[in-house]
Parts: C-alpha cells; sequence; structure tokens
C-alpha cells in the first residue's frame, strides 16, 4: 500500500522551505540532463539517477553541517552537488574530462571531492558503510566532534559489510550517520524478496542503536528527522540509524529493462513526488507563487547549462599520464 | 551446426543442463525476475520457477558459501556472481572452503560446484566493474578454472564443468557476450588449449576477452607477412602447458596477451614455463602483452590505452623479429 501524498502545513521557515526547493530541483533538472548526455553519448559506463528520490538527500544534507563528512554509493550525483561540489566539476566527471571532481578517473559512480568531505562515489554495495565506520573511529580518536553520514540503499543491508559496520559502530559509540535509502529495489529485487526482516529500523536496532523511519518523498519530515539524528551523534551519544523510505522513478541504471515492477505501481509513487507535492504546499500556504516556482526552475536550468558547458569546454588528460595517482608521490626531504 | 550469440550459448547450456538433471539449479543476484544482469538467464525463470532459479539478496559471501554447501548436501548449483569485483566478497568461500574442502577431508568431501561469473573491461565502468582477476583463482589448487572465448565454448564448457566432481570456475568477458558464433553439438573438453590459428612463426598465446583482439591483431601481422598462430589457453587452471610449448617450440617466438595486469599475472606464469621448459628452442625472449598497473580509469581514452589493443599485440610481435 502506497501511503497519500505528503500533504499539509509546512513546519518550517520560508528562507529554508524555498532553499530545500530549490536543491531538489537543481538535481532534478540535472540529472534530466545527464539522462539525455547519455543518450547523446556524452556520458558513459553507468548512469544512476535519483530521479523521485531528491527529497532525501536535500532534506539529510540540510541537516549536516559543512565539516560532516559523507560518504554516498554510485547513486550520488545529489550527495556530491549538496555537499558542496560544483555542478561543472560534478557534469565535467560524467564527461570523464580532467576539470572534474575526481578528474575524470572514476565518473558518474565515482564523485570525490576532499574539500567537499565527499569521501566517494563507492560502487561496491556495502562498501562505503565500514569506510563511514572508519572515518568516525579516526575523529573519536582525535576528539574531533563531526558527523560521519553513510549513504546506502537497502539491498546493501543484505550484506555482511552491513552488518559488522554498524556493530563496530555501536560497539565502540562512534560518530556515525547511517543513512538507509530505501527506494523497495535492489536492481530487479524488491525488498521483500532479500530480506527475511523487512521492517528495517528493527534489522539495525538489533546492535542496539537509536533508529528512526521517515517519509523520504517529504523533504521537511527528512530534513527534521535527520536533525534529530545528526545531533544526537554530534553529541557524542554513538550512532544512529535512519530509514527514509522513497521510491526511484527510473530505471535502476540505462541498461534497466525493468521487467521487474509494475509501470502502475511506479505511477502511483509519483503522486508521491518529492518536488511536485511539496512545491504544492509551500503554495497552498501562500509561501510560494507559480513565478518564483518558474523562477527557481530557470536558475536551476541556467546553472546545468553552464555546467554542460563547462564539460564541453574540458581537456582531456593526455595518455602520458594514465598511470598516475596510483601511488602517492613521495617528496624528499 | 547452430549460429547463436555467446550469450545464448550460455543459456542454452544453462537450460540443458537443467533439463537434464534436477539437481542442478541456477542462484545468484537478479538471475530470476531481473532477467539477469547480462541476460543470460533471461527467460529461464518462466520454465523452470523460482526454486531452480533462486533469486539472491546482495550477499556474495552468504549465497557463494551455500553453493558450495549444497554441492556437499547432493545438488549441482551454477552460482553466478554479478562481476568478479563482486566475487571478492564471496573470496573466502572459494578460496577456504570450496578449493580445500576434499583436500583437507582427506578425500571425504568433493563440492561438485559451478561459480561463473562476468570479468573484464572496456565499458568504460571505472575501476570497481572492470577489473580481470582469473589470475587469482587461477592461483588456487583444487580450483579448475574455464575463460570460454568463443561461442563453441560458451555453449559447451558448462555441462564439461557441472561433471566435474570439483569446483570449477567460470569467466564470461563482458565484450564477448553479443560475439556470434557457431555452435556443434555434443560435449567439449575443459582440458586442453586450443590453435585457434595456426602459423608459423610467432606463437601468441591468449584467453578470454583477448582472443578477439588477438585474432585481429595475427591478421594485421599477415599483411605484413609475419604468419602468426593463436592459441586460446580455454582452461586456465590447469594449465595446457603442452599445447603451448608445442605451439612456441615450432615458431620460436611467444607473444603472451592477457588483460590482466602484467606483475603476478598469469601471463607471468606462462612466461616462466616457456623459460623453464622451451628455453632453448626460443630465437627471441618471450613478450607479454597485458594492462597497464593502473585501476581501470573511466574515460574511453584512458581505458583504450590501459588495455592490451590488436596494435600493442602486433607491436610486440614484430619487436621479436628485431623490427621497430
Ligand atoms: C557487492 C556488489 N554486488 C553487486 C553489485 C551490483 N549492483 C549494483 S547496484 C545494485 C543494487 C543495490 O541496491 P540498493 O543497495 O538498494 O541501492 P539502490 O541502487 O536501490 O540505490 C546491485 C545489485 C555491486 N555493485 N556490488
Amino acid at each position: 500500500m502506497i501511503a497519500p501524498p505528503p500533504s499539509g502545513p509546512v513546519p518550517c521557515a520560508r528562507e529554508t522551505a524555498l532553499s530545500l526547493l530549490d536543491d531538489m530541483l537543481r538535481i532534478r533538472r540535472m540529472e534530466e540532463k545527464c539522462a539525455e548526455l547519455y543518450g547523446a553519448g556524452k556520458i558513459r559506463g553507468f548512469l544512476h539517477l535519483y530521479i523521485g528520490e531528491e527529497a532525501v538527500a536535500t532534506g539529510a544534507i540540510h541537516a549536516l553541517e559543512a565539516e560532516d563528512n559523507v560518504v554516498a554509493t554510485y547513486r550520488e550525483h545529489a550527495h556530491a552537488l549538496l555537499c558542496g561540489v560544483g555542478m561543472d566539476a560534478i557534469m565535467a566527471e560524467m564527461y570523464g574530462k580532467r576539470e572534474g571532481c575526481s578528474r575524470g578517473r572514476g565518473g558518474s559512480m565515482h564523485l570525490f571531492d576532499a574539500r567537499a568531505r565527499l569521501y566517494g562515489g563507492n560502487a561496491i554495495v556495502g562498501g562505503g558503510l565500514p569506510l563511514a565506520t572508519g572515518l568516525a573511529l579516526a575523529d573519536r580518536m582525535q576528539g574531533i566532534a563531526r558527523v560521519n553520514a553513510c549513504f546506502f540503499g537497502e539491498g546493501a543491508m543484505a550484506e555482511g559489510a552491513f552488518h559488522e559496520a554498524v556493530n563496530l559502530a555501536a560497539l565502540w559509540q562512534l560518530p556515525v550517520l547511517f543513512c538507509c535509502e530505501n527506494n523497495l529495489y535492489a536492481m530487479g529485487t524488491a525488498l521483500a524478496r532479500s530480506e527475511a526482516q523487512t521492517d528495517l529500523c528493527a534489522k539495525a536496532a538489533s546492535y542496539r542503536l537509536p533508529t528512526l523511519s521517515v517519509d523520504g518523498m517529504d523533504v521537511v519530515a527528512v530534513h527534521e528527522g535527520t536533525c534529530e539524528a545528526a545531533a544526537h551523534v554530534r553529541a557524542g551519544k554513538g550512532p544512529f540509524f535512519v530509514e527514509f523510505r522513497t521510491y526511484r522513478f527510473r530505471a535502476h541504471s540505462m541498461f534497466d529493462a525493468e521487467l521487474y515492477r509494475d509501470k502502475r505501481e511506479v505511477e502511483a509513487w509519483k503522486t508521491r513526488g518529492p518536488i511536485h507535492t511539496f512545491s504544492a504546499r509551500l503554495k497552498q500556504q501562500g509561501m510560494l507563487t507559480e513565478e518564483q516556482f518558474l523562477a527557481l526552475d530557470r536558475g536551476a536550468g541556467e546553472e546545468v547549462a553552464r555546467a554542460v558547458a563547462f564539460a564541453e569546454a574540458g581537456t582531456w588528460e593526455p595518455v602520458e599520464d594514465l598511470a598516475r595517482d596510483v601511488h602517492t608521490p613521495v617528496v624528499m626531504p | 551446426m547452430t549460429r547463436m550469440s555467446y550469450r545464448e550459448a550460455m543459456r542454452e547450456a544453462i537450460r540443458a543442463a537443467m533439463r537434464e538433471d534436477a539437481r542442478v539449479f541456477l542462484m545468484g543476484e537478479d538471475v530470476g525476475r531481473y532477467g539477469g544482469t547480462y541476460a543470460v538467464s533471461k527467460g529461464l525463470l518462466e520454465e523452470f520457477g523460482p526454486e531452480r532459479v533462486r533469486d539472491a539478496p546482495l550477499s556474495e559471501l552468504g549465497f557463494v558459501g551455500a553453493g558450495v554447501g549444497a554441492a556437499l548436501g547432493g545438488m549441482r548449483p551454477i552460482v553466478e556472481v554479478m562481476t568478479v569485483n563482486f566475487s571478492l566478497l564471496a573470496l573466502d568461500q572459494i578460496v577456504n572452503s570450496a578449493a580445500t574442502l576434499r583436500h583437507m577431508s582427506g578425500g571425504q568431501f568433493s563440492v561438485p560446484l559451478v561459480v561463473r561469473m562476468a570479468t573484464g573491461a572496456g565499458r568504460q565502468l571505472a575501476a570497481q566493474h572492470s577489473h580481470s582477476l582469473e589470475g587469482w583463482y587461477a592461483h588456487v589448487p583444487g580450483l579448475t578454472v574455464l575463460a570460454p572465448a568463443t561461442v563453441a565454448d560458451a555453449r559447451g564448457m558448462l555441462a564439461a564443468a557441472l561433471a566435474d566432481p570439483d569446483p570449477v570456475i567460470v569467466f564470461e568477458h563482458v565484450q564477448l557476450y553479443n560475439t556470434e558464433g557457431d555452435v556443434a553439438e555434443g560435449p567439449v573438453d575443459i582440458r586442453r588449449a586450443a590453435v585457434r590459428r595456426a602459423g608459423t612463426q610467432v606463437s601468441l598465446v591468449t584467453y578470454g576477452g583477448s582472443l578477439p583482439k588477438t585474432l585481429e591483431a595475427a591478421a594485421m601481422l599477415a599483411r605484413e607477412g609475419i604468419d602468426a598462430e593463436v592459441v586460446d589457453l580455454r582452461v586456465l587452471r590447469p594449465l595446457d602447458l603442452p599445447t603451448v610449448l608445442a605451439s612456441v617450440r615450432k615458431t620460436r617466438r611467444a607473444v603472451v596477451v592477457d588483460e590482466a595486469w602484467k606483475t603476478g599475472s598469469l601471463a607471468a606464469e606462462i612466461v616462466a614455463r616457456i623459460a623453464e621448459e622451451a628455453f632453448y628452442d626460443l630465437d627471441a625472449a618471450p613478450a607479454r602483452v597485458c594492462s597497464e598497473e593502473v585501476p581501470i580509469p573511466y574515460p574511453k581514452h584512458l581505458e583504450d590505452a590501459a588495455l592490451p589493443q590488436a596494435e600493442k599485440i602486433v607491436a610486440a610481435a614484430r619487436a621479436l623479429f628485431g623490427k621497430p
């Protein structure tokens, strides 16, 4: 059963609300362009779109501080953007250009940015989880109060890496914020066909850490829930697990024929779409006019156009540099 | 003779095995409802049902290990791991259990397990989806490692692998799935290498996804007046050295082509064996064309530069004749 669309008054300041909406639009327009560029052969390899799930990264990352660490998956364009990686550097990365945030080496699945404290872009399902636990361990050992936010899909919760990483974080009371993006499918495998226990919070709670499940299609609910969880982690009270209930509107990647789900299910979920439901609520409340919405949308479109121009103008790494960055160069004293 | 794609050949092989033997079943991520990551298993769920075309969650260690257990328990599992990159999560069960149980138990327990996985680069999937780690598995006693490079082998090898009482790992290079070829009736052996092109002046020894590139290189060499023989290893463990050595003794020159990194590679093993066994038959030091020592990068021009290519094979072969 699909819940009714998020509705009712938006319990936050207008400025916050507009900024959340703006970021969701930026993600949406960027990714729609990516899909188009994929069709044109500008972006290659695997491309995993976040369309439909924008409220999750937006609400969650708005609840983080600039110095917090973020670990993400291969479906991480949105996370990179909101962590502060410029859209131009993201787009150049997708093109494989040297000006990309990973020097073009990683592509869509491997966006990294040390300055933005984004530790990837990991394409091994579950691969980021132990890494986040380790980043948190480093913080604890160095007396740094920081949240280490780790994003992963519900599919990753079947991997041993999830269980080992969460247990370590809980055992050692490390500052990790486990952010599960439950979009109900791991490629073609529905949650109920991959988990004996489909209550993900119950699963996580067995490691004795606090959990919370929020409507991942409601950006304000995501924001509030993450603020609460992040405050707990930041206060040194140990890890926290949040489940965001969401849905991906597009195929898993560009190679997916979507044989495993009913078109009607996708359409039903689209009625809960995070952008149109949120802007409708804001309009109802008098926080947003259609003109303001269009202005935000236009702004997002312009940013995308600039990013594409930047990527187009980018340069290819010379082949002579193929083997750089395999090891850190040793600087002689 | 029937013409089909490598993908169809693999599917037909699985289908035939499942029809023939009720103990055979297919298990892996998205093999059923999704239709298989590379569409190999498309349609099999409809024919055999979810009990025998078993979708597994993202739990590589768990379901590969369950395959080992099911094999011990009397079944004949075919476990599909999406790619060799993800098989690293299951390496423990393959190396520490599947490969060792027979020996550790003093010959009491065999593990008749087949693990299939995609391997290789060429699709701009970057460093976590593009590696060729066949050589790691070929390092391990107790495993048989196959690399079908032709459509006929894709069709024929599985039955032989299932008939083997011990674990067999099958590597399917992602660039081969769309290739087409003829398939003959009847089983193929999984003990011998094959000469794919006869020649007299240089032996090009390769396997898996590098075979098409190597055949292309042989054709280019022919146009330059160099007559190359192409040997397809087919079986990466145990290696069929007699076939390799017979070829090299005839041509007196060898180039080994391997998509893995050069250091510690299968190519290194083959060159060492040639040096040990046929040193005095050689007219030139053996050469290797492997991947550059770098995690495979995303952009096409860098990925191409990192991998063996026909031009590089031609250059390596030419150099053995003292030609630039
Ligand atoms: C260890 C591993 N196994 C399999 C894959 C192939 N794969 C990539 S994404 C994916 C589904 C993951 O689902 P989920 O964790 O729910 O995240 P989502 O893609 O839905 O965001 C699979 C099976 C992989 N990348 N890594």
